[in-house]
Parts: C-alpha cells; sequence; structure tokens
C-alpha cells in the first residue's frame, strides 16, 4: 500500500457562516490548489479528446477536416455575396471561424463544466478550479487541432506575417482568463438554473450572426463603430486583427479590456458567493 | 502531525428545487408532519433535514461506527466528513491525510482501461509518475484481472468492476479512513482475501469513520457507535452499549451481503 500524500494542516476545515473575507480565501485556495493539480487537469483534457474519437480513424483531425470543408464551403458562397475578392475574404473567414469555434465552445463547455462532473464532485472533494483548467487545455487543444486550417488557408493565399502577429499573444492570454471567468459564473449559475444553458447557446447563435464574424467589420461602414459596444465582437477582434496584419484600434481595446475585467469580477463574485452549494446544486 | 476529527454542531440541508409551488410545497409540509424531516428554510424554500446538530470529536486511535437505517443521514455524514458537502451550520475540522470510499465508481472512466482508470486516480492523489507505476502494480496483483487489466473498464462484469474499485480505493492509505458499507461486499473468492487487506489499512489508519448496520464488523472492527436516526445522533457511545440497543432493532446482520449498492 501506498501512503497518501499528507497535507500540512487541515485536510478538511469547513465552517458555516463565513464573511465575505473568508469565502474570497477559500476561493483563491480553491483556484491555487487547481494549479497545483496541473498534470491531472492536461490528463482529463487529453483523455477528454481521445474518448471522444476512440475507435475513429483520424480521430481529432476530424476536427480539422470539418473546420476545413466548412471554410471552403463558406468562403467561395459569402465571397460572392459580399461581393469581396476571395483572397483577402477567405483567410479572414479561416481565422474568424475558427476562433469564434474556440470561444463558443469555451462558453458551451462553461455553462455545464460542473453539472457534468456531478461523479467526481460528489464522490471526493477536490478543487473546482480543476474542472475550469481542465476545459482550457481542453479547448486549447482542440484550437491547435483547427489552426492546421488557418495555415494552410494563409499559406495558400500568401498572407503576410508581421510583426502584429506578436500582439496575438497577451491577446489568447486575455481570452483563456476570459473563458476561466466564463465558466465559473456560467457553471455555477448553470448548476443551479437549469434553464440557462439553453439561453446561453441561443444567446451564442445571436451572437454569432452580429459580431462580425462572417462579415468584415469594415463592410458595416461607418456604422461599424456600433460593434465596439458588442463584447464578442471587440474579444475576437483583438485576437484577429494582429493575425490579420493589423493592430485593432485603440477603443477595441479599451471594450475588450472593459468587458473582460467586468466578466472577471462577475465570475469571482459568483464563485466566491456560491463554491460551498455547488456540491448540492450539481 | 496527529490525526483529529472535529465536528461541531454540524447541520446539512438539501434543498428541493422542484418542489417550489406553493400548493405542493403546503400539501408536502402538511404531509411531512409525522417526522418533520422536509421543512421550510429562512428563505422559504423547501429542504430536507439531512444532519441536525451533530457533534463529536475523534482522537488518534478511535474507530467510529455509524450505524442507523437507510436515509439516516450515514452516507450524508461521511460526505460532510470528506469536505463533499459543506456545512449548512456549524463546522467540520479533519487533521491528517484524507482517504474517502464512498462511491465504487469514484471518477472511473468506463471507457478507460483498468490501468488508465488507476493513473488516474493517482494523479487525483498528486503521485508522480513512479507512485502511479507502483500504484498499477499494486492494484494489477490485487484485483487479479489478468489481461482485463488493459481493457477498458466498460467491458467488465460486475464483479470486475468491484475488484478494480476496491483494489484502487484500498491502496492508498491515509491517516483518516472514511468508509461507506459497500465495501464490504465483493464475491465470495474475494471476500477473504479483501477482508484481510481492508484490515490491514484499517489498522493502518489512526482514524476510521465506517457507515454501515453489520452488527459482526462494527463489534470487530470499532471502538466507537453513533447511532443516526432521522439525521440526528440517537445514540453516542461505546460499542456494546450502543449496538446491544440497536441489534434489538434491525433484522438483517448478514455478513458481506451478495447485493452490491451501485
Amino acid at each position: 500500500m501506498i501512503p497518501a500524500e499528507a497535507d500540512q494542516g487541515f485536510a478538511v476545515d469547513l465552517r458555516h457562516g463565513l464573511g465575505l473575507r473568508a469565502r474570497n480565501t477559500m476561493a483563491f485556495q480553491d483556484v491555487v490548489r487547481g494549479i497545483g493539480l496541473w498534470r491531472l487537469a492536461l490528463m482529463l483534457s487529453w483523455l477528454d479528446i481521445r474518448l471522444r474519437y476512440r475507435g475513429s480513424v483520424l480521430g481529432p483531425f476530424w476536427l480539422t477536416l470539418s473546420t476545413a470543408v466548412m471554410v471552403g464551403a463558406l468562403g467561395f458562397v459569402y465571397a460572392y455575396l459580399f461581393k469581396t475578392p476571395i483572397h483577402t475574404y477567405l483567410p479572414f473567414l479561416a481565422l474568424s471561424l475558427t476562433l469564434w469555434s474556440f470561444l463558443s465552445s469555451m462558453v458551451s463547455d462553461g455553462s455545464v463544466v460542473f453539472t457534468q462532473a456531478e461523479g467526481m464532485i460528489r464522490s471526493m472533494r477536490v478543487p473546482f478550479s480543476l474542472y475550469i483548467y481542465q476545459l482550457l487545455a481542453r479547448n486549447v487543444l482542440i484550437f491547435a487541432h483547427n489552426v492546421i486550417v488557418i495555415v494552410v488557408v494563409f499559406i495558400a493565399f500568401d498572407s503576410p506575417v508581421s510583426w502584429s502577429d506578436f500582439a496575438a499573444i497577451p491577446a489568447l492570454v486575455l481570452w483563456l482568463i476570459d473563458g476561466a471567468a466564463v465558466a465559473l459564473m456560467l457553471g455555477a449559475v448553470c448548476a443551479r438554473f437549469r434553464d440557462i444553458p439553453p439561453i446561453v447557446s441561443s444567446v451564442m447563435q445571436i451572437a454569432f450572426y452580429v459580431s462580425g464574424i462572417m462579415f468584415k467589420p469594415d463592410m458595416l461602414g461607418h456604422r461599424s463603430i456600433y460593434l465596439l459596444y458588442d463584447p464578442f465582437y471587440s474579444i475576437v477582434e483583438v485576437l484577429r486583427a494582429p493575425l490579420l496584419g493589423h493592430l485593432p484600434s485603440q477603443m477595441t481595446y479599451v471594450s475588450a479590456l472593459g468587458f473582460s475585467a467586468v466578466l472577471c469580477l462577475l465570475g469571482w463574485f459568483v464563485f466566491l458567493r456560491v463554491r460551498h452549494r455547488i456540491a448540492f446544486w450539481v | 502531525m496527529a490525526a483529529r476529527i472535529e465536528v461541531e454542531d454540524l447541520r446539512i440541508d438539501f434543498p428541493l428545487y422542484h418542489g417550489q409551488s406553493r400548493s405542493l410545497k403546503r400539501s408536502i409540509l402538511a404531509h411531512a408532519t409525522g417526522k418533520r424531516r422536509l421543512q421550510e428554510n429562512e428563505k422559504h424554500r423547501l429542504v430536507v433535514e439531512a444532519l441536525r446538530a451533530i457533534s463529536f470529536t475523534l482522537q488518534p486511535g478511535e474507530r467510529l461506527a455509524l450505524v442507523g437505517h437507510n436515509g439516516a443521514g450515514k452516507t450524508t455524514l461521511l460526505r460532510a466528513l470528506a469536505g463533499v458537502y459543506e456545512p449548512v451550520a456549524g463546522s467540520v475540522r479533519i487533521q491528517g491525510s484524507l482517504n474517502a470510499l464512498l462511491d465504487p465508481n469514484q471518477g472511473m472512466n468506463p471507457e478507460l482501461t483498468g490501468r488508465e482508470n488507476v493513473a488516474l486516480r493517482g494523479r487525483y492523489h498528486r503521485m508522480n509518475r513512479e507512485a502511479v507505476e507502483a500504484l498499477q502494480e499494486d492494484v494489477r496483483s490485487f484485483a487479479e484481472l489478468g489481461d482485463f487489466f488493459d481493457l477498458p473498464t466498460r467491458i467488465y462484469s460486475s464483479g470486475m468492476i468491484i475488484r478494480l474499485a476496491f483494489a484502487m480505493a484500498t491502496a492508498i492509505r491515509p491517516q483518516v479512513l472514511l468508509m461507506d458499507e459497500w465495501f464490504l461486499a465483493g464475491d465470495a473468492a474475494f471476500r477473504e482475501k479483501a477482508r484481510e487487506r481492508l484490515e490491514t489499512m484499517v489498522r493502518g489508519a489512526d482514524i476510521l469513520v465506517l457507515s454501515t448496520h453489520l452488527n459482526d464488523i462494527v463489534r470487530s472492527w470499532c471502538t466507537r457507535v453513533i447511532w443516526l436516526e432521522d439525521g440526528r445522533v440517537r445514540m453516542d457511545g461505546a460499542v456494546d452499549e450502543v449496538m446491544e440497543v440497536f441489534a434489538g432493532k434491525i433484522d438483517t446482520p448478514a455478513l458481506f451481503p451478495e447485493a452490491v449498492a451501485s
């Protein structure tokens, strides 16, 4: 037999009637302990993907293939509809669609992040943040498979590589932070109110059409300014624009950071308020 | 650090979110006047009183049995001790490393092989690669699954699942061991071996909390008994003292029942 690792201090120290400050500490510990389990989070996320495609020939590359087909099919139709030259539209679309599927799957996975882990949550005390890290890692892995489509399209259409690409790195970090915040908030709220997931998915569907994913923002002419009030637009744009070779406008950054800050505060507040109730809800 | 469990005035309620309509609430409350486990809380929500006013302290060397009828709150108390359910009132403190054997399938994934499931469990316990390999070897030799160990657990028979789960759960030796009664179940050939291993584990633990209603197990393993009834402590004391009163009330003292609660 193998002796269990002895934690220093209390293995369990729980009491009722904690103030906000103590709850904040507990939520913070949860997040830190989850980071300590990063190996597990990686392993679980990799298993999620492997199991989804167990026995299939292409495996996770089905994701790549279906993205490629979708980009190709939509690209030719919409380039004609929008009367845009295909060599600028297709790279835009490939990037947009891939980023959108990354974003929307983080949101939709986020709303079931705790309800799906019901079995584990009820049988063992594991930091709730573990499931969040698992979700982030899984979505990054899926995104990595789709990146192939972007690279191929960019090479095929000879899209320029520029220094502005580096601006995508902080944007990607922002995405991961936002992803965690969304999952903390939606995961808890959706466990309690089972009507929320369908609402979330219809909001995401509407957001897809209005947030400048299929069309280039400048197609809206002077009205494109209104897109800055759409959190989905500005958050997509801070990652998309650098990869397309130009930096997003200052206002786009302001909008993206502002919405992200609100989202993080909201996510953290929800999590510290309801963390101790999640086990009762799932 | 010496192991220790302190439970003070613990209360756990389960909210019933789907019984919110007024008329339903009224009729449920009207019918529940007998034992009054269904209550309305401060926010006028319907709740099941799972545990009420539970207080006890366990020192190293103490072996506690939780006895009581189905629905008395034994498993809920174990889950609260494991930190799964956080107190609605009162507090729970545990010192020392903890292993809770609550659910036979505890995080097992049916699509993974036995070996992969063991690795996964090791990672939950923050083990590194070598420790995981040692754990796999230990489980493999104990569970006697042969070639099945490298096949998905989806195709296992229920007996094999129990054997794997048991071997996995008992491979990690904690200071504080929380155990639900399904661990005393298993197929005939496996029983003696299982019991031996469990006893080694129990002896190795500083504190044991076991939920059961098997008279035999309680008498041979435990030093103290808490009898739960309707979520409250009905009696708390030495084994003989409590079991004498309790034994008069139960009729199924069969050891290792064939049926396994899933």
